[in-house]
Parts: structure tokens; C-alpha cells; sequence
């Protein structure tokens, strides 16, 4: 049987679609509409074939590719997936679709459709690389898209917001690149010859400790500015507020997780024993952001930063859980970043909802919504008790996971990082209860109802939130094998040993369903 | 009687004869256009571009010729002929190919038209080529003075602008003390080795033949200040204030023409000079070569970011690149082997010839967008231009990506390629240092772009002469950018020719 090359296709067939939106004329409107449609559609549909093709019981790469592409250098295009990026590839080929369709930019579309289909081959490409050469080429060029969409696209800070998003970024990869050519070349000797395959160096290297640090430095800076951790967090607020509500729900539901998906497969992969001795800093760090970020987001008038802030406290959570390194944190951790990628961008689709009728996003100026347009504050309701971790919506599965796995190796963080998951509740219902309830003003009272369309742009959404829920464990079932191969493989590498799981814990949970 | 005592060398006349071309096609334009009768539109540029083109096809095919042979010298050892040289003279005859096709209606739209211009970028050719193909520093300081007279020429060639003379002047007085700098420092280093012969310099002045490093300050004299010499030449800091006034003053296309083809000659022969005559010398000048490549990277990086013309941004964004191509530089101090061979070497030379076209097509949406008398290259002349000339600005986009070293561009493969040799002899200090320069620089390519995509338009941008883009230049900056991005896609095969 030839093999399909269904990867191949995930990263070529947005770009294709990109460059033919490019240089359909823009005397066709519809056409540029319907062509980026069907790119991501097509993409979406491959991965949800991906999906459904998965081998659960396969807890190594699949569907993988390689065919030498810089033979003199030792760079292959060399594409897999496993439990733990296959989430990630799905919700990035659901969500793409739903905002090319869903999230009207207003104007100029043919170039805002072409930069997100490039966006989403971009993306896709981080996601499934297992090439470290590759991995970088997509990780710096998602950069390019996303500076014209917040530069283009959005509101009076663009221009300010969408330069320190590029160059704050840029930073953190100027280490890693330097980190990854020097990773290839010190790994020469055990692999016999110049290579930048992710697996082989994995397998083969050995590392002193000290240069293991540093290079495990280079890569988790460039990582820690994606994610983004505290306090290299500031140009994330910037960023979310001032893009489009397109670009905000794309950054927020799959940019940033290739910041802690990078630290996952490529940081602690490649140096475990270097992530174990940081582990410390990186607990303080998240826990620190999950505070932070809760009090910040208090503190906001602007109730799209609110959410901007909930996200640098969200991936706090994160991080802890990929660092405690114990299957069931790690696994929270990994099912968090969709949980988080499904609420914060329907929270984002939501404000963004709201600024269309209203023309602000100043929380003061928003009043007793919930008289004029129930259902809309239903949905809100719902997105937002998924974001704090109420019992019953994605949200909790993976906090709680994260929580109690990151107990046994994390004990005095996971007691601070707890009180964040009351603080959310504290700063999301506080800036509902300003929101929705109370009388509408005058302004407010004119505050339309969710219409059909926004309805079906939604509904997808909620409708995952409340399934991962209820039923996590086809999720589960994906994402665990794989974080154990992973954790055997730090295990085996280190001299780690991951204390005994809270068994319990999961058979309560997996009863829920 | 003479004949029996003043015999000449046995000259390879096929060897040299890119040299040759360029030579008879400048003195034929300036002879033949003297004598005939008006001679019809583009033909001057045609003819450049054709004698620059067989330059080209001659030295491949002497590639081939080394591919069978090896490495020799030529002319009683004065020219060596090897792949580094072939692949520097390839470069500036493909930098003066696409200056010609730039320059062609740049000088009718200024008024200027003249055969002159393009005598002089093949002379100055000629001398780049002499430059990177010299095994005696004699005949390198030929192949200097050649370039470099030409240049300055050049720089003050558009006789209506005042900043054009200034710079010329500046040019030409700066490199005029540079140049004797250079000269100075072949005398310490003939008084060291008693000779000017690279070859008998490396045996002379190596530490287990005849000399006992008894002469040390001489030539650790002379190595200073031939390096001098040489920097200035590529525009290295601290010899670099010359950079932003000339490449400001200077007419666009000569602009480009200097940054390409100048930088490609000026650092072919800065590898001749310490790899081939020096290589036992390379624990002395190593450090200093790390030094001027870190102030190069930083001090051209910050300095491009306070600018407000474009053209003297690019300048010193020139400089800064100058800085990565001195990370090669440095990289192969570290490991002088064989002559001209190594990572370091072959990521200059890489660089070189990426840098080269990229830097042109640059210079060529500039010579556009500067419109009649580079009037507009302020960053103001660029706003609204992916309203105006989406194509332009989509173009100019790309370039300057790739300048910044933007993954899937040539410019990214570049900087790779210099970093990768960096590491390799474990400078990281350096390699983190161009990293993060990159970023500042990204910050001076990002404001242009932000001048062509997103700023508004203000009231008066109505009225300014709109951007023409005749069909050559056209041409040349669609060629740029097709070359960029199939360089950074499939950087394979420039990899593995690259000697």
C-alpha cells in the first residue's frame, strides 16, 4: 500500500489555499470567500481523518513522513504525530474553519483570508515537525501572518501591539536557534553525523549536565516568551486586545500552545535531566503567572484584556502540570491546552460579539445585557463557567488533573497554584455580574440577540466544552499512552522516578461519565 | 639580447579571460560610444549585462576546468585560481548583470544617460575580481585601488544632486586614507616575510620555518593595519562612517552595486589575505576579528533603528551584515587549514552571494519608490505603497524578510549558515549576540513595512509623483525574489555547490 502522506497534505493544502486567494482577483469577492473556505474545510476534514485513524494503542509517532529536504545539513521533512499533538492538530483544523467563516474582518478579505490559511499551514507545521530545523522554520514563520493580521486587522494599537508581538518573540527564538545548531552539532558525535531529527538526538545523545542546561535555556526561553510565562507575558495583553477577533481566537487557542507543547516535546524531551533541575524555577514561575495573571485580570477595565490576563494564568496550569512529570499532570496538561484553546476563544468570539454592537470593550460602559439578550449571556455563561473549571465543563477535567497530579512532585506550588482557580471564578463572574446583570442603560438597551449565524459559530464550540466535560475519556484514552511513553522515556533518561499515580483519583473521574 | 633575459610568464590566457571580458567591454563602451552615432535606448545596459554575462559563463566553465584539475596559480603566481575566486567573480558579475538592468532607466528618468556609469561598474568589476583572485598583496591592492577609484566615481556620478558629489567626496577621501593604511601594512609585512607573495609569506612568517617570530611587532603591525585596509572596505565597525552618507548620496542603483559586489570583493579578498597568506597568524588576529565582528552587529543593528531614511537604514542594516559575514569570518580563524577551505569560509561565501542578490532587489524597489532625484527614500515615500503597487510592496516584503532572516527566505539559509559555523567552533558568544541583533534589525525592517501596509494616508500623498516600475526593472526584482524564496525552500543545491 502507498502511504497517503496525510501530514504532508495538513501543512501544503492551507498554503496552497493560501497563494490561490492571493492571486484570485479581487473582483471575485465570493470566490476568495469560498476557496478559503474549502482550504480549511479540507484541512479540518483531513484532520478529523487523522482523528479517527489514530491507533490509541500506538504510543509512538504516526502516520510518519520523512524525505530528506537540506541533505549537505541533515534536515528532513520529517512529520508524526502522537497522543499529544494530535489534539492540537484537530482543534487547529476545527477552529480555523469556524473563524474564516464565523468572524467577519470587515474589510480587505482576500488578504486577511490568504495571511490566516498561511497562518494555519504554519501552525499545523509546529505541531507535527519532528525535525528540529523544520520545527523553527514553522514556529518563526506563523510570526509573519500574525503581525499583518494584528497590523492590519485591528484596533487603534495595532501597530505598537503587533511589533513587540514579532520582536518579543523573535528574541526568545534568536536563543533557540542558536540552542538547536548547537544541540545538532554537540549531538554529532553520538549520532555519527550532523542531524537534526528530534527522535534520533532523543535516542542517542548524551549530554553533559552542564551543556544540557544551557541548551535546554536556549530552547525553553523561546518557549517561555510563546506561552507566555512571567513575567515574559507583557506583550500578550498587547497582542490580544489590539488584534482582531479572528486573531485573537487563533492566538489564544493554538498559538500559544506551541509554547508549552515545544517545552513538551522539545524541551523536556530532548534534556530531561536539565528540565528536572529547573523544575523548581519553572513550578515558581507558573505559579506565580497563575496569580498574576488572575490579579491582573482583575484589575482590567478593558474586558478583552480580562480575558487576555485569564490566559497568562491559564497556561500557568500548564506548565506546572508538564513539569510535575507525572502521567496524570502531564496528561492535564496536555487535554488543558484544548480546554483553554476551546473556552478562551469562544470567550474571545464572545467580546468580540459584544464590540461589534457596542463599538467598546470598556467593561464600564456594558450594563445589564442579560435583559436585553438572554441567550447571548447564556452562551457567555456557559464559556465563562468552562473557563473558571466548574464540574461538569471541559475547564475542570484538566485543572484538576493537573492539580492532583502535579500534588505528589509539586506539593507547596500546587497549594498556591489551587487559589488561581478561585481568583478566576472571583474575576470572571465579577466582570459578568458588571456586564449582564443589572438595568441596561439607554446604550445598552438596543444590545441585539445572538443571531443564527453567530449561534452556529458558537454552538460547535460550547458543544465540545460541555462533551470533553462530561465524557473526557476517548481523549484520555489518546493523549495517556503517549505521556507515558514520554515520561518512561525522561525516566529512562534522568534519574527520575515518577512516584506512584492517585489511582483513585482517575477511576472517580472516569466515572463521572 | 632583452629577449634572452626579460621573459615574460607563461600566461593562461583562457584563465583569465572574465578578467579580459570585462576589461575590452568597458573600454569598448566608452571608445565605441565616443565614435558613433547616438546608440539606441537600453543598449547601453544590454551590452553591460551581455559582457557581464559571458564574464559569468567564462568563469563556470573554468569551474569546471578546477573541478578536473585543482586549484593553480596563474601569471608567474600573481592571480590563484581556484573555487572561492570563481564563485566571488560569479557573484559580481551576476551583482553588475542586475545593477545594469536597475541602472538602465534609472538614469533617463534622472537625465543623466551615458555610457560612463557602465564602464565604471565593469571596471570596478574587474578590480573585485582581481581582488578575490590576488595570491600577492601587490596585485590585491591593484584589484583595490581598481574597485575603489571606480566607486568613488560612481558614487559622485549624478552631477545634479549635492548629496551625490558629498558622498563621492567623503568616499573618496576616506578611502583614500584607508587604502594607505593597506599599503603601509604590505610594507611591515614584505620587511617581516621579503616578500609580497602569499605563498612565501605563509612559509616566511610560519613559526617552524626561518623566522623565529623574531620580527613579531612588525608584522602584528602589518596584520593590523592590513585589516584596517580591509574593513573599511566592508564597512565593519568602527571603519564604517563613510557607509550611511555615501549609500544615502550615492545614486540607488550604485547603492546596490556597492553593497553587493564591493562587499563581495572586499571579503574574498579579506579571506585571501588571513587564510591563505596568515593562516599561522590566526591566534593573533582572531580576537581582534571577533571584536570588529561584535561592534559591527551591534553598532549597525542600533544604529539603523534611530534612522528615518530608508537608504541610510539599509546602510547601516549593510553593516550590520557585514557583522554576520565576519561570524564566518571568524569562524574560519578558528580553524585555518587548508587554504580557502572550511565551514566559516564556505558560510561566507554563501552569504555572499544570497546577501548579493537580495541587497540588489532591495536597492531596486528603492531606486522605484525613490522616484525622480531618490527624492522620496524617506520612509514617508513608502506610505501607501501596497495601495498603490500591491505587487511592489509584496515584493519588498519578501526582501526585507529576508533581510531579517525570516524562515523559507534565503536570507534566513545565510545566517544559518554562518551561525551553524560559529557553533561549530563553539562561539556562542557571538552567535547569540548576531541573534539577537537580528531582532533589532527586524525592528527597522518591520517600520518600513509598516510604512507600506498600515499606516494611513495623509493629505498631499495624492499629489506626489506616483512609482513607476518600467518593465526591466521589473525584471530584476521579480528575479530577487524568486531566487530568495527558492533559496530558502530548497537551499540543497546552493549548499552542496557552494565550495
Amino acid at each position: 500500500m502507498i502511504e497517503f502522506p496525510i501530514l504532508t497534505l495538513l501543512v501544503v493544502v492551507p498554503a496552497v489555499g493560501a497563494l490561490l486567494v492571493a492571486v484570485i482577483s479581487k473582483r471575485h469577492p465570493d470566490l476568495v470567500k469560498v476557496t478559503a473556505l474549502g482550504a480549511s474545510v479540507l484541512t479540518g476534514a483531513l484532520a478529523l481523518w487523522v482523528l479517527f485513524a489514530f491507533d490509541k494503542s500506538d504510543s509512538g509517532f504516526q502516520f510518519a513522513s520523512r524525505h530528506a529536504w537540506i541533505k549537505p545539513w541533515g534536515i528532513s521533512w520529517h512529520l508524526g504525530i502522537d497522543g499529544i499533538s494530535l489534539f492540537l492538530v484537530v482543534l487547529t483544523g476545527v477552529l480555523f474553519p469556524l473563524v474564516i467563516v464565523g468572524i467577519d474582518p470587515h474589510r480587505d478579505h482576500k488578504r486577511y483570508l490568504s495571511w490566516m490559511l498561511l497562518l494555519e499551514a504554519g501552525v499545523m507545521g509546529s505541531f507535527i515537525s519532528l525535525d528540529l530545523f523544520l520545527f523553527f522554520v514553522f514556529f518563526e514563520i506563523v510570526l509573519v501572518p500574525m503581525y499583518f493580521l494584528i497590523g492590519g486587522w485591528g484596533y487603534e494599537g495595532r501597530v505598537y501591539a503587533a511589533t513587540k508581538f514579532f520582536l518579543f518573540t523573535m528574541v526568545g527564538s534568536a536563543f533557540m536557534l542558536v540552542g538547536i545548531v548547537a544541540t545538532a552539532i554537540l549531538a554529532k558525535a553520538d549520532n555519527g553525523q550532523v542531524t537534526f531529527d528530534l527522535i534520533k538526538i532523543a535516542e542517542n545523545a548524551e549530554f553533559a549536565a552542564g551543556t544540557g542546561r544551557w541548551l535546554f535555556f536556549a530552547f525553553a526561553i523561546a518557549f517561555a516568551v510563546k506561552v507566555p510565562l512571567f513575567p515574559l507575558h507583557t506583550w500578550l495583553p498587547d497582542a490580544h486586545t489590539q488584534a482582531p477577533t479572528g486573531g485573537s481566537v487563533i492566538l489564544a487557542a493554538v498559538l500559544l500552545k506551541m509554547g508549552t507543547y515545544g517545552l513538551l516535546r522539545f524541551g523536556v524531551y530532548l534534556f530531561p535531566e536539565a528540565a528536572l533541575w529547573a523544575r523548581p524555577l519553572f513550578f515558581t514561575l507558573a505559579t506565580v503567572g497563575i496569580i498574576w495573571g488572575a490579579i491582573a485580570a482583575t484589575m482590567q477595565s478593558d474586558l478583552k484584556r480580562v480575558v487576555a490576563y485569564s490566559s497568562v494564568a491559564h497556561l500557568g496550569f500548564i506548565v506546572l502540570g508538564t513539569f510535575a512529570l507525572t502521567t496524570t499532570a502531564v496528561t492535564g496538561g496536555v487535554m488543558q491546552n484544548i480546554n483553554h484553546g476551546l473556552s478562551t476563544g469562544a470567550l474571545f468570539i464572545l467580546v468580540g460579539m459584544i464590540y461589534e454592537r457596542r463599538h467598546t470593550r470598556e467593561i464600564a460602559q456594558l450594563n445589564g445585557l442579560q435583559q436585553v439578550a438572554p441567550v447571548f449571556a447564556a452562551a457567555f455563561m456557559v464559556v465563562m463557567l468552562s473557563s473558571i473549571g466548574v464540574p461538569g465543563l471541559n475547564g475542570f477535567v484538566g485543572e484538576f488533573m493537573v492539580l492532583v497530579g502535579s500534588f505528589a512532585t509539586a506539593r507547596w506550588w500546587v497549594t498556591i497554584a489551587a487559589a488561581g482557580v478561585i481568583l478566576a471564578a472571583l474575576y470572571l463572574l465579577w466582570a459578568y455580574q458588571r456586564v449582564f446583570h443589572g438595568e441596561p442603560d439607554e446604550a445598552n438597551s438596543g444590545f441585539a440577540e445572538l443571531n443564527w449565524k453567530e449561534a452556529s459559530l458558537l454552538l460547535p464550540m460550547i458543544g465540545l466544552i460541555v462533551f470533553t466535560g462530561v465524557y473526557p475519556k476517548p481523549m484520555l484514552d489518546r493523549i495517556e499512552p503517549s505521556v507515558k511513553a514520554f515520561i518512561a522515556h525522561v525516566e529512562e533518561r534522568s534519574n527520575y522516578h515518577e512516584p506512584a499515580p492517585a489511582e483513585p483519583v482517575l477511576v472517580e473521574l472516569e466515572g463521572e461519565g | 639580447m632583452f629577449a634572452a633575459t626579460l621573459r615574460g610568464p607563461a600566461v593562461d590566457w583562457f584563465a583569465i579571460s572574465p578578467i579580459l571580458v570585462l576589461l575590452g567591454g568597458a573600454l569598448l563602451l566608452l571608445v565605441a560610444d565616443a565614435l558613433t552615432p547616438p546608440w539606441p535606448k537600453h543598449s547601453f545596459a544590454l551590452f553591460t549585462a551581455a559582457t557581464a554575462t559571458a564574464a559569468g559563463v567564462l568563469s563556470v566553465l573554468q569551474w569546471q576546468r578546477v573541478d578536473e584539475g585543482g586549484a593553480r596559480t596563474l601569471i608567474g603566481d600573481a592571480l590563484v585560481l581556484d573555487r572561492p575566486a570563481l564563485w566571488i567573480a560569479i557573484t559580481i558579475c551576476v551583482a553588475v548583470l542586475v545593477c545594469a538592468l536597475i541602472t538602465d532607466d534609472y538614469l533617463r528618468r534622472e537625465g543623466i544617460d551615458g555610457p560612463e556609469l557602465y564602464a565604471l561598474y565593469l571596471l570596478a568589476a574587474l578590480g573585485g575580481v582581481v581582488m578575490s583572485a590576488a595570491n600577492d598583496l601587490i596585485v590585491l591592492f591593484l584589484g583595490l585601488e581598481i574597485l575603489s577609484i571606480a566607486l568613488y566615481v560612481m558614487a559622485a556620478s549624478h552631477r545634479k544632486r549635492a548629496e551625490s558629489q558629498e558622498g563621492g567626496i567623503k568616499y573618496f577621501v576616506l578611502g583614500g586614507f584607508s587604502s594607505a593604511f593597506f599599503l603601509y601594512g604590505i610594507a611591515l609585512i614584505y620587511g617581516g616575510a621579503g616578500s609580497t607573495n602569499f605563498g612565501k609569506i605563509r612559509v616566511g612568517l610560519s613559526p617552524t620555518l626561518g623566522s623565529d617570530r623574531t620580527n613579531d611587532a612588525l608584522v602584528l603591525a602589518g596584520i593590523a593595519l592590513l585589516l584596517v585596509g580591509l574593513a573599511f572596505k566592508v564597512a565593519a565597525v568602527p571603519f564604517h562612517f563613510w557607509t550611511p552618507d555615501v549609500y544615502q548620496g550615492a545614486p540607488t542603483p550604485v547603492t546596490a552595486f556597492m553593497a553587493s559586489a564591493g562587499k563581495a570583493a572586499a571579503f574574498g579578498a579579506m579571506l585571501r589575505v588571513l587564510m591563505e597568506a596568515l593562516p599561522n597568524w590566526s591566534d593573533d588576529y582572531q580576537p581582534a576579528v571577533w571584536g570588529i565582528a561584535m561592534l559591527t552587529l551591534v553598532v549597525g543593528s542600533v544604529m539603523a533603528v534611530v534612522q528615518t531614511n530608508v537608504k541610510r537604514m539599509l546602510a547601516f542594516s549593510s553593516v550590520s551584515h557585514a557583522g554576520f559575514i565576519l561570524i564566518g569570518v571568524e569562524a574560519a580563524a578558528h580553524r585555518p587549514g587548508a587554504p580557502m577551505s572550511g565551514d566559516g569560509v564556505s558560510s561566507v561565501l554563501m552569504y555572499l552571494v544570497i546577501y548579493a542578490v537580495l541587497v540588489i532587489g532591495t536597492f531596486a524597489v528603492v531606486t522605484a519608490v525613490g522616484r525622480t532625484g531618490d527624492a522620496a527614500t524617506d520612509l514617508s515615500g513608502f506610505r501607501g505603497l501596497a495601495r498603490n503597487k500591491p505587487l511592489l510592496a509584496l515584493a519588498m516584503t519578501v526582501l526585507l524578510l529576508a533581510q531579517a532572516g525570516v524562515p523559507l527566505t534565503g536570507g534566513f539559509i545565510a545566517k544559518f549558515g554562518v551561525i551553524s559555523a560559529a557553533v561549530d567552533v563553539h562561539s556562542y558568544a557571538i552567535a547569540i549576540t548576531a541573534m539577537l541583533s537580528a531582532v533589532i534589525a527586524a525592528f527597522v525592517y518591520l517600520r518600513i513595512m509598516v510604512s507600506m501596509w498600515i499606516t494611513d494616508a495623509e493629505a498631499g500623498d495624492d499629489t506626489r509623483e506616483s512609482v513607476r516600475v518600467p518593465a526591466l526593472l521589473w525584471v530584476t526584482i521579480s528575479s530577487a525574489v524568486a531566487f530568495t524564496l527558492v533559496v530558502g525552500m530548497f537551499p540543497g543545491w546552493l549548499v552542496s555547490l557552494t565550495p
